[in-house]
């Protein structure tokens, strides 16, 4: 029996010792090439099947098809192509390479190859288990497959990491999965160098060390990459980066590697690399004196003359303005903004014509580069804090003009609100940014906008398109009430719906129906700019509305359609299947300090030092773990920068005090009655209980069970608190926004939330160490504290185990929260300032966070008969966990 | 059950022949097809072979017999058809798993009976899974390509159904015949390990593509080296060819197959091609003679016959074949 790894299309591929390098055409991936997407996203299939034809016939040896596109049916478009491929000998004479990162992707691919193909990629990174259970299914297609060098705790980045999760995933494949070894291929991560970040310096010899490694060590594997990802810093500066590839290749070739992922028309012949660019070039990939990095980018210039336009030099101020103006816009620097945009107006007849005309240009190559995942958030909303520069510039200008009023050379006017009841504004502020980047004139109405608000400012000004924004649940039927009332004013604009909890579900489910004109709800801030696009402009809005309303008129009728088994318990039953705890050995910890304790001006030097940056980059849509994120080959330069600024305003934040903190807490003694807690002081906590069907020995749990029950006899104790960190913040909004500076305005609000949850973790630390005093010897790094490595817990009302926000009045009364720490809350139970964070404490060792999931008539009437609250009203607070339809 | 890798090793076995052949030598009509059960079926059955099991055991029970008879180790189940998407051409898919059930009892009374009879040859049933009336690979409209009439998970759970059925009714392995697409054989393979892991213990696979002209390659374009490589991940007991081409065409694709495979070979061709009525006329003996051509040149564990032949032919080839020894398998590097 041979031990190669034999691949087949129509025809077969063995690769055998003698192969050398297998080249697998990198140009039919929706991710990597943009004229490909194009093709796919309008539909233009035969297109994309001369891109696969033309890459076979330019002798790539397998095709690489990914379709991971989020304005895509990726599963769909890719059965479509793979099909169609099916179609045509001459493409799918050579095997296929189905790559995705989500696995039903993969799924649907496997399902249309008649070869044995192979599969890019599975990791360890969701766990063994789901690496098992995948392998096992690729066995099945019999396919072969690359594994990325992923575990559990992210993608190995340096020489020992990836050994050792090379080794670890081929024992399992190998001793577990049973799978044939030649069928494994392992991607030990090509990742960036010279990124002027000094631990990348050493990736690329990293890899060929590992690759070398896994040759020697794991029999018959084999090793592949993509290739490009090497040389992204060089990003502009072909030159460079082909000799780049080439040399890499050089290297890690005679290290063992067997294939990789390659634009053919992307590699220099190596020995025809000029001797000086390749000795700099092999100086930095393999990492051989310090200042390679900096010496290639010096000599990347001389190479390709107007060079690499990322390098630290003032060259482009030698530019004409226009091409400055670009230049700034693109880059996302102010310093010349003003000065530069001045010159324009003396050039150009009129200074309305230096808004359409170079500013305008350079923003859309900002949209575009966006468009095509080449620039990211942070990098945006820095491009259009210097467009705003330059507007205000020209303003009193194009005023004193007394340019014909409604004469805008905008492509549509968009008005912009966070519904009544809800203080959060980060996300709308994005998109409102995104938009206007993208030529659209935004009207941004801020945040607790009443709906009479709303529809009278859109009447006014025109609007082409509303936008609703909102993070808390109350805000769903707020958004609702909007769009009934919409249709009752014969509003005929689209209505687009966007913020945490909002989703396309409930958009179609709930909203949708109630107004004839298009309702579509934006997944987030990218998004919005197609789907603005769509919806402007007479045909493209008819076939948009159509398509969108039958859309969720089908996913109405699905939700109406979906399984009505039953599958809960009543609400005895789950009672009676609560969480047990043995009460009777258990002596609940007595309070150090009862009653209720302040802290006002808390040290913010001490809170940043629990900041949990991972949620933050998530805000700027940069998606990674903290601090991995910097590594990320696509975001982490992007993303350092971002934390460097973000470090930089919270330098200021904290040394001039720009924000107070302020917190109260209390401490009560309580115990459980029914599902309600009933304090000492005779406050009662009403509590909600799980009521789906649960397997074996799976307890139906409400908070209640975490304290003890009065018929223990025994004295338990819960707590309560509300921390701040966003007192004072507004004044510092307002100077940034009166500067045109969305990016430090947007920057400071993400930061003081980050400040909040941060303060919430270093209270709750400093009661379970001090206050309360149960866990005196607790002793926590940050990590640990953000992954709850500790005992007890502090939901907050309105989210999973407790998602009825009404019960935040409760919380207020008891601790007199708007006094004593200056949070108040508005209608719909938010808190403003919006930075922050209240709940109960619990502290049994057992407590835990769960989610309710849904829960059914028999307990929402109990409930609200508990609170004094009739049954409508109720349901409403609990419309989203209710499992029947009310 | 006697480990039939040993056996192999030792000797070429014989397959059995045509079922159809034999069933259309008995000239059944409508009623016959019906039988009791069904006939007041609403639609018309004669032609659905497979329903025999149900309505005509005994002359399937004898067919079977008729081959051990002649000299066969191995018959197939008479299920060439018996998945629910085939069966719908009958409106019979509710029919699938109990077809597939009685079918392999069938089989493997006529197996135990010579089992005693010459128990130094023992007899193995094999359950037969078709390639199905509508195809994965292929759309059955020009201007669309990318169309087709089945999925992945169709096929793949109609598969399921009929190897579970055939592996409760008792066969001994289970014979992917007749591929002319490959994904749909890869969906059989597929629902074999799912039903394996299901059920927990295994059976041998064997695996019989079909070369449908000079071209050289299957219906769905592969090349046979391109098709041993796609199913090969079933670790199959046997690859090889039937149907389609006579002996004498097929020897190429053959040799490439013996060439490379690292399992024991099959071969149970067509007696000849079709003649101007349709009908194989390859005699016996002629049959023989090709197919002796193959054991000559070592390529061959497995023969048999396809379209045409009778228990003439497979006693003719038992009685060739004794004559040779088996294709060596190539030892595991």
């Amino acid at each position: 029996m041979n031990n190669y790894l034999q691949l087949s299309g129509l025809e077969p591929l063995t690769v055998t010792p003698e192969t050398n390098f297998l080249n697998i055409g990198e140009r039919t991936n929706i991710t990597g090439s943009r004229a490909f997407a194009k093709m796919i996203l309008n539909g233009n299939y035969e297109a994309a099947l001369a891109v696969a034809k033309q890459q076979v016939e330019n002798g790539a040896q397998v095709i690489d098809v990914n379709m991971d596109e989020g304005m895509l049916d990726g599963v769909a478009a890719m059965t479509h192509f793979l099909n169609l491929i099916a179609s045509e000998p001459d493409i799918s004479k050579v095997p296929i390479m189905v790559d995705s990162s989500k696995w039903e992707i993969i799924e649907a691919g496997l399902k249309c190859l008649q070869g044995k193909g192979i599969v890019n990629s599975i990791s360890m990174k969701d766990g063994e288990e789901k690496f098992i259970e995948r392998a096992k299914i690729i066995k099945r297609f019999g396919a072969a497959t690359v594994v990325m060098a992923f575990d559990e705790n992210g993608q190995a980045d340096n020489y020992e990491k990836r050994i050792a999760i090379c080794e670890r995933a081929y024992r399992i494949l190998v001793d577990k999965v049973k799978f044939p070894p030649q069928d494994i291929i392992f991607d030990p991560n090509i990742l960036t160098v010279a990124t002027g970040i000094e631990e990348h310096n050493n990736y690329a010899v990293d890899f060929i060390n590992a690759t070398r490694w896994i040759k020697e060590n794991l029999p018959y594997a084999k090793v592949s990459g993509g290739v490009s990802n090497i040389s992204f810093s060089f990003r502009g500066n072909d030159k460079v980066r082909e000799a780049m590839h080439s040399a890499f290749l050089y290297h890690a070739i005679k290290a063992g590697m067997d294939m990789g992922i390659v634009n053919a028309g992307m590699i220099e012949v190596y020995d025809e690399i000029p001797k000086e660019l390749l000795e700099m070039v092999e100086d930095v990939l393999l990492n051989r004196r310090p200042d390679s990095t900096e010496r290639l980018v010096t000599f990347a210039d001389s190479v390709k003359g107007a060079g690499r336009q990322d390098v630290k030099d003032e060259a482009w101020r030698n530019g004409t303005v226009e091409e400055r103006l670009s230049h700034a816009l693109v880059k996302g620097i102010v310093e010349f903004v003003e000065a530069d945009t001045e010159e324009a107006r003396l050039k150009y007849p009129r200074p309305l014509s230096v808004i359409e005309g170079p500013l305008m240009a350079g923003m859309s190559i900002v949209g575009d580069l966006f468009g095509a995942g080449k620039m990211f958030l942070p990098q945006v909303v820095k491009s259009a804090r210097v467009m705003k520069k330059a507007v205000a510039v020209l303003t009193p200008y194009i005023e004193q003009e007394k340019l014909d009023s409604g004469n805008s050379t905008a492509q549509g006017k968009i008005l912009l609100a966070t519904v009544k009841g809800d203080v959060h504004d980060i996300g709308k502020n994005i998109v409102g940014v995104v938009l206007a980047c993208n030529n659209y004139e935004i009207i941004d109405m801020g945040v607790m906008v009443s709906c009479d608000k709303i529809l009278a400012k859109a009447k006014e000004i025109n609007a082409d398109i509303i936008g609703l924004s909102g993070l808390i649940t109350p805000s769903l039927d707020e958004m609702v009430h909007v769009a009934k009332e919409m249709e009752r004013l014969e509003f005929k604009v689209p209505l687009l719906i966007g913020g945490a909890t909002t989703s396309r579900i409930h958009a179609a489910v709930k909203i949708d129906q109630n107004y004839s004109g298009a309702v579509v709800h934006v997944l987030d801030a990218s998004r919005s700019v197609p789907v603005a696009g769509s919806l402007l402009g007479e045909d493209s809005y008819n076939n948009f509305h159509k398509k969108i309303k039958d859309e969720y008129a089908q996913l109405r009728e699905d939700h109406k359609n979906r399984k009505q088994d039953k599958n809960w318990i009543d609400i005895q039953k789950a009672r009676a299947n609560h969480f047990k705890i043995d009460w009777n050995n258990f002596e609940p910890s007595v309070p150090a300090k009862p009653g209720i304790t302040v802290f006002d001006e808390y040290d913010l030097a001490e809170i940043r030092k629990n900041i949990d940056w991972t949620p933050f980059f998530s805000t700027w849509e940069l998606q990674g773990k903290y601090p991995k994120i910097f590594e990320n080959e696509t975001v982490g330069v992007e993303a350092k920068k971002l934390f460097d600024d973000a470090n930089e305003l919270l330098d200021k934040v904290v040394a001039e005090k720009w924000l107070t903190a302020r917190a109260v807490i209390g401490l009560f003694e309580a115990n459980g009655d029914g599902d309600d807690i009933h304090l000492e002081n005779g406050t009662v906590l009403h509590q909600l209980r799980q009521q789906g069907q649960k397997g074996d020995r799976i307890p139906n749990i409400s908070l209640t069970d975490f304290i003890a029950p009065k018929e223990t006899g025994k004295k338990d104790y819960i707590g309560a608190f509300a921390v701040t960190a966003g007192i004072g913040i507004e004044k510092w909004v307002e100077k940034f926004e009166a500067d045109h500076d969305d990016y430090n305005s947007i920057l400071l609000k993400a930061l003081a939330d980050r400040l909040a949850e941060a303060f919430a973790e270093t209270m709750h630390e400093k009661v379970r160490k001090e206050l309360w005093g149960y866990a005196p010897n607790e002793n926590c790094t940050n990590d640990q504290l953000i992954h709850e490595d500790y005992q007890g817990i502090r939901p907050a009302p309105g989210y999973p185990a407790c998602p009825d926000h009404t019960e935040k009045a409760t919380l207020w009364e008891l601790l007199d929260v708007e006094k004593k720490a200056g949070i108040s809350l508005t209608e719909s139970f938010a808190m403003w300032p919006a930075s922050s964070v209240s709940g109960w404490y619990f502290s049994h060792p057992d407590s835990k966070y769960f989610g309710l999931g849904k829960i059914y008539k028999d307990q929402v009437e109990d409930y609200a008969k508990r609170k004094g609250m009739d049954l409508t009203a109720a349901e409403r607070w609990l419309s989203p966990v209710l499992g029947y339809d009310n | 059950m006697q480990d039939i890798k040993k056996l192999l090793t030792q000797r070429i076995l014989i397959l059995d022949g045509a079922m159809g052949t034999m069933i259309q030598k008995h000239k059944l009509e409508e009623a016959d097809y019906r039988g009791e059960r069904f006939k007041d079926f609403h639609k018309d059955v004669k032609g659905n072979n497979d329903l025999l099991c149900l309505t005509r055991p005994d002359i399937i029970e004898e067919i079977h017999r008729e081959y051990f008879e002649a000299g066969a180790d191995i018959v197939e189940t008479n299920t060439f058809n018996a998945q629910v998407v085939s069966l719908e051409d009958y409106d019979m898919q509710n029919l699938a798993y109990e077809i597939n059930v009685e079918a392999a009892k069938i089989a493997r009374r006529a197996a135990e009976a010579y089992t005693l009879k010459t128990p130094g040859k023992p007899r193995f049933v094999a359950g037969a899974i078709g390639p199905m009336n509508r195809t994965l690979s292929l759309s059955p409209d020009v201007n669309r390509p990318e169309h087709r009439t089945v999925t992945f998970d169709l096929v793949k759970n109609a598969y399921v159904e009929q190897v579970k059925a055939l592996m409760e009714g008792g066969v001994d392995m289970l014979l992917i015949e007749t591929i002319f697409d490959t994904l749909n054989a890869k969906a059989a393979i597929f629902a074999c390990m799912e039903t394996f892991e299901e059920l927990g213990h295994e059976l041998p696979i064997m695996i019989s593509g079909t070369i449908t002209d000079a071209s050289g390659r299957t219906l769905s374009g592969q090349t046979i080296e391109a098709f041993y490589i796609s199913i090969k991940h079933a670790n199959p007991l046997s690859v090889g060819l039937n149907c389609a081409l006579g002996a004498k065409d097929m020897r190429p694709y053959l040799e490439a197959l013996s060439d490379n495979a690292e399992c024991f070979v099959s071969c149970y061709p067509n007696a000849g091609l079709p003649n101007e009525f349709g009908e194989y006329d390859e005699s016996p003996e002629a049959m023989a003679k090709q197919v002796e051509e193959f054991c000559k040149a070592g390529f061959v564990n497995v023969l048999g016959g396809c379209c045409g032949t009778t228990p003439q032919h497979i006693a003719a080839i038992a009685d060739m074949s004794k004559k040779y020894q088996p294709r060596p398998v190539p030892v595991l590097a």
